[in-house]
C-alpha cells in the first residue's frame, strides 16, 4: 500500500481460536480504500474466517479491527458499515426481489418507497429490473447471484466483502461475472475485499491479493508481484503453475546464486535474502518460461520427453531431467511460439529464459 | 417404477388393501350413514332424515351439547395457542441455541409426553392437581391441555425450522436487522408453515382428548368428548352419531389443513 492513501481495514494482530484449533494465526493487514482486495488460498486457510470476523459473526479471539479508523471488532454485525455477499447468496426465499435488495435501507430506517426506489435503481445497475416481482427460486444461479450483489451495494456500503461469490457458477459465467465485478468496484469506488480459492480469479480481478495457507498470511502482494516473486515455497505452487527443483546453493557473488542441481548440472539465478550459500533451496520456474529444443547449447537441461499434451491455446510437454526430477514446459499454439512438438520417448534439452528461474526455501 | 418392485403386482395386494381400509373406515361410515337415520333406534334404518342433527341443536340434550362444544373449542382455541408460543421460542432455543449441553435432553423432554400412555400422564396431571390444591373445573382442563399439547405443537414448527439456514438471519443482520428484526422479518415469516401446522394439530388433540380431560374436569364441566361419553352410559342414541359426525368433519378439515399447510412453500 502506498504512503499517503486512507486505510479501509486495518486489522492488527487478529488472532481466532476455536477451543484448541487455532483458525487463524496472528495476523496483521491493511485494505485501502478503494481497492479491489483478495484473500486468496485453499480451503480451511483461515480466508473465510477472517472474512466473518471483518463483516462480525465471528468475534475475535484477541487483536483489533479498525474500519476508517473506527474500532469495530466488538460491534454486532448489524452496527457495522459493511455488507456481504455470501457464498449460498442467502436471498430471503419469501420476499421479492425488490424487497430483498431494499431490505437493507429499510433496516437502515428509510421508508418502503423509499427503498424500494433505490432497490430499482440497484436492479438496474445489474440489468435485472424485469424480475423485481419475482421470488429469488425463479432466478437462475447467475441472476440470483446479480441479486446477491444489489442487495449488498443498495446500503451503499463503506467496504463490500464478497465470500467465494462466483463458485457456484459454470466458467463462462464465471468470467463474464469476473469482469463485470472488477466494472462494479471501478465505477462504485466501494472496497472490495473479495475471499477465493481460485488463484486465476485473484489473479484476473484483484489490485492487491493476501495468499494464506494454515492460518497464516504467506505473502501481500500484487498479482504481477505474487506470480512473479514469490516469496515462499507453498506461494510458488498455489499460484499458476511451477516447476519446483531441489537444488544446493553453491556461491553467491553479485546477487546471482550458483545451483547444482541433483544431477551435478548447474544453473544460476537471483538470489534470495534468505538464501545462504552450501543451504537446500527449491528452484521454481514457470513452465511458460521455460523452451524446448534440440541442441545441447548450455545452460540448457537434457531430458527424456514423457508425454506432450495438446490444450489448444498451449503445448504442454511433460520431460524427465537426468537423475528423476519431473519438470514441464508449456508452449504457446501459434507461429509465433515455440511449437515444437516432441514424440514420447525422445531426447530434447529444456533452456531457460533469463531471470526466469527463482530461488525459495520452504 | 419398475414393474417389478411395484407393489401393486404382488399377489393378494388388492385384497389386503381392501381389508384393510374396510377395518379402518367401516365403523366410521356406519356412524356417518345411521346419523342420518329418521328411526329412534340405531340398528333400524327407516329412510334418510336430518331429525337427529336437528336434536343436538334442539332436543333435550342441546343445551349441554352447547355448552360441551363451547368449552371444546374455546380450550383448544387457547391451549392450541399456547402451546404453540411456547413451541416456537423452544424450537427457535434448540435449532439455533447452538451444541449446548442440555440441548439432547430437552428435545427428549418435550417430546416425550407423545410417548408417555395418556392415562399415566392423566393419573399424574390430577395427583399434580390435587398436590397444589387446584380446584378442578374449567381451569384445570385449560392447563392440562396445553401441557399435552406442546409435544404436538412442537414437531412440525422443528422440523421446518432445520430446514431453515442460519445463513438467512446472518444476512438479515449483515443488512442492519437487529437480532429481533431478523426474527421477525426473516426466520418467523420461513417458519410460518410449520406454526400453522404445529397450531392445528395442537388444536385437534385437544379438541378430541377425553382421558386426560376426564381425569382433571370438575362436576359439571363438560367437553364434547366426556359429554358424549356421558350420554353414551345412558345408552346410544342416534343424536350421539350426528354429533359424532359433526366432530368427525372439523377433524378431516383441520388436519387436512394442517398437510396441506406443511406442504406449502411461501418461497415460490
Amino acid at each position: 500500500m502506498a504512503n499517503g492513501t486512507t486505510v479501509a481495514v486495518d486489522i492488527r494482530n487478529a488472532v481466532k481460536r476455536y477451543g484448541e484449533f487455532t483458525a487463524l494465526k496472528t495476523i496483521s493487514l491493511g485494505i485501502a480504500d478503494n481497492e479491489f482486495f483478495t484473500l486468496l488460498g485453499p480451503s480451511g486457510c483461515g480466508k473465510t474466517t477472517l472474512l466473518r470476523m471483518i463483516a462480525g459473526f465471528e468475534d475475535v479471539t484477541a487483536g483489533e479491527i479498525f474500519l476508517y479508523g473506527e474500532e469495530i471488532e466488538t460491534l454486532p454485525p448489524h452496527k457495522r458499515p459493511v455488507n456481504t455477499v455470501f457464498q449460498n447468496y442467502a436471498l430471503f426465499p419469501h420476499m421479492t426481489i425488490l424487497e430483498n435488495v431494499g431490505f437493507g435501507l429499510e433496516m437502515l430506517g428509510q421508508s418502503k418507497a423509499q427503498a424500494r426506489t433505490r432497490a430499482g435503481e440497484m436492479l438496474e445497475l445489474v440489468q435485472l429490473s424485469q424480475f423485481a416481482a419475482r421470488k429469488p427460486a425463479q432466478l437462475s444461479g447467475g441472476q440470483q447471484q446479480r441479486v446477491a450483489l444489489a442487495r449488498a451495494l443498495a446500503p451503499s456500503p463503506k467496504v463490500l466483502l464478497l465470500d467465494e461469490p462466483l463458485s457456484a457458477l459454470d466458467l463462462k459465467l464465471r468470467k463474464a461475472m469476473q469482469i463485470e465485478l472488477k466494472h462494479i468496484q471501478r465505477e462504485t469506488g466501494i472496497t472490495f475485499i473479495f475471499v477465493t480459492h481460485d488463484q486465476e480469479e485473484a489473479l484476473t480481478m484483484s489490485d492487491r491479493i493476501a495468499v494464506m495457507s494454515a492460518g497464516e498470511l504467506q505473502q501481500l502482494g500484487s498479482p504481477r508481484d505474487i506470480y512473479e516473486r514469490p516469496r515462499n515455497r507453498f506461494v510458488a505452487d498455489f499460484i499458476g503453475e511451477t516447476n519446483l527443483l531441489d537444488v544446493t546453493v553453491d556461491r553467491i557473488d553479485g546477487g546471482i546464486a550458483e545451483c547444482v542441481l541433483d544431477s551435478g548440472q548447474r544453473l544460476s539465478c537471483e538470489a534470495a535474502d534468505s538464501v545462504a550459500p552450501d543451504s537446500r533451496a527449491h528452484l521454481s520456474i514457470r513452465p511458460e518460461r521455460l523452451v524446448l529444443g534440440h541442441d545441447p547449447a548450455a545452460p540448457a537441461l537434457k531430458a527424456q520427453v514423457r508425454e506432450t499434451i495438446f490444450v489448444g491455446t498451449d503445448i504442454t510437454t511433460l520431460l524427465t531431467l537426468e537423475n528423476g526430477p519431473e519438470i514441464t514446459v508449456r508452449s504457446s499454439n501459434s507461429a509465433r511460439g515455440n511449437k515444437r512438438v516432441f514424440a514420447p520417448g525422445a531426447h530434447a534439452f529444456v533452456a531457460m529464459e533469463p531471470g526466469a528461474a527463482r530461488l525459495l526455501v520452504d | 417404477m419398475s414393474t417389478v418392485t411395484d407393489v401393486r403386482t404382488y399377489r393378494g395386494f388388492f385384497t389386503v388393501t381392501v381389508l384393510c381400509l374396510v377395518i379402518l373406515y367401516a365403523p366410521l361410515a356406519v356412524v356417518t350413514v345411521y346419523s342420518f337415520n329418521a328411526s329412534a333406534s340405531i340398528t333400524v334404518w327407516e329412510g334418510l332424515s336430518l331429525r337427529w342433527y336437528s336434536d343436538v341443536f334442539t332436543g333435550p340434550e342441546s343445551a349441554k351439547f352447547k355448552q360441551a362444544a363451547i368449552n371444546s373449542f374455546s380450550i383448544a382455541l387457547i391451549a392450541a395457542s399456547v402451546a404453540t408460543a411456547i413451541a416456537v421460542t423452544a424450537a427457535t432455543a434448540i435449532v439455533r441455541g447452538g451444541r449446548f449441553w442440555l440441548r439432547l435432553p430437552s428435545l427428549g423432554l418435550i417430546t416425550l409426553p407423545i410417548m408417555v400412555p395418556e392415562i399415566v400422564l392423566a393419573v399424574a396431571t390430577l395427583i399434580f392437581f390435587n398436590a397444589i390444591g387446584f380446584t378442578r373445573g374449567y381451569l384445570t382442563i385449560l392447563v392440562a391441555h396445553i401441557a399435552f399439547c406442546i409435544p404436538f405443537a412442537y414437531l412440525p414448527i422443528q422440523a421446518r425450522m432445520q430446514g431453515i439456514d442460519d445463513t438467512y438471519e446472518q444476512a438479515a443482520m449483515d443488512l442492519y436487522a437487529s437480532r429481533a428484526q431478523a426474527f421477525r422479518r426473516v426466520l418467523l415469516p420461513l417458519m410460518m408453515p410449520g406454526i400453522i401446522s404445529g397450531f392445528l394439530l395442537a388444536f385437534i388433540v385437544s379438541l378430541d382428548d377425553f382421558i386426560i380431560t376426564n381425569f382433571v374436569k370438575g362436576a359439571g364441566v363438560e367437553t364434547l368428548p366426556t359429554a358424549i361419553f356421558g350420554s353414551v352410559k345412558q345408552g346410544i342414541k342416534p343424536n350421539i352419531m350426528a354429533i359424532s359426525t359433526m366432530l368427525l368433519g372439523v377433524s378431516v378439515v383441520m388436519v387436512t389443513i394442517s398437510y396441506v399447510v406443511s406442504k406449502w412453500d411461501n418461497t415460490k
